[in-house]
């Protein structure tokens, strides 16, 4: 055989050995791809199947909500009308008066009154809710007030000894005290120790 | 005679190198696939794992119903109680 030949089949065996070792490795690394890719898919196969209720269930939650915002923002426009239902709102969350309600949407264009820059969040809510504290007079509702603002605090009369309840017309006077007051307290003998009453003292 | 070394010359210097050239290109790039598969393999099973939290929703859905009657009947308690604005 010429020396030629000999080196063509050496070329075409090496040519050869080259394809099959690329090949081969590269059969081995799509194999790997493949079971990654078959483990991708299964844990996608877990989420899609433990996700398809969620859907449903959160659409059932939202609707529930929904609801309860509905009647809360109803209940609130009710109670309070809707100028002082926007200021409170706006209170409590500054910027949501320009949303305005939901169920309302002419609220968007009222005008909230700047009730959260004067009173604070629970008399503001008592005021606007129950219009049973004091503040309630000034409230901008103009509702009328549940309790007698003027004769309201007379209720701490109460808190005072029994003698106070009789509204008596005089109350006994304190004692005066100074070296012309009609009774003279005798100075103690040491500072903290009251002397002795004379009538102990006889007795 | 010169023609067949001609043929070797060109086998052993054109093409084993172009079909080595390639074929390692396309074992490169199939093995650069291999940690990205692991790693979307690895990232849905973690995405799996979470949406083990998914089955308390329901409780979340009765307790919103719950809490959506106990509002709705204070509410009417209030709308009773509390006079109108006008």
């Amino acid at each position: 055989m010429p020396a030629a030949g000999v080196v063509l089949i050496v070329a075409v065996v090496l040519i050869v050995a080259a394809l099959v070792y690329y090949l081969v490795s590269t059969i081995f690394a799509l194999r790997q791809i493949a079971a990654g890719l078959d483990e991708a898919i299964a844990s996608v196969g877990e989420i899609v199947e433990k996700s398809a209720p969620v859907n449903g269930i959160v659409t059932t939650i939202n609707e529930h909500l929904d609801a309860a915002v509905s009647a809360l923002e109803g209940l609130l426009v009710k109670k309070a009308g809707m100028q002082d239902a926007v200021g409170l709102v706006d209170g409590l969350y500054p910027g949501a008066a320009a949303e305005g309600f939901r169920d309302f949407p002419e609220s968007a264009t009222v005008k909230p009154p700047r009730i959260a820059e004067v009173y604070t969040r629970g008399t503001l809510t008592l005021a606007r809710l129950g219009r049973e504290a004091p503040i309630a007079a000034a409230s901008p509702s103009g509702g009328p007030v549940l309790r007698n603002v003027t004769g309201g605090s007379l209720a701490a009369r109460a808190l005072y000894p029994e003698v106070r309840q009789t509204r008596p017309t005089a109350l006994e006077r304190s004692p005066i005290i100074g070296t012309d007051s009609p009774v003279q307290y005798e100075p103690s003998e040491e500072p903290g120790v009251r002397r002795r009453m004379k009538a102990k003292e006889e007795a | 005679m010169t023609l067949w070394w001609i043929g070797d010359i060109l086998l052993l210097v054109v093409v084993l190198p172009v079909v080595v050239y390639l074929l390692r290109g396309v074992l490169a790039e199939a093995r650069g696939i291999v940690p990205s598969v692991r790693r979307i393999g690895a990232a849905a099973a973690a995405g799996s794992k979470d949406l083990d939290a998914a089955p308390l929703l329901l409780t979340t859905r009765d307790q919103v119903i719950k809490t959506v009657e106990t509002v709705a009947d204070y509410g009417g308690s209030l709308d009773v109680i509390i006079d109108d604005a006008s």
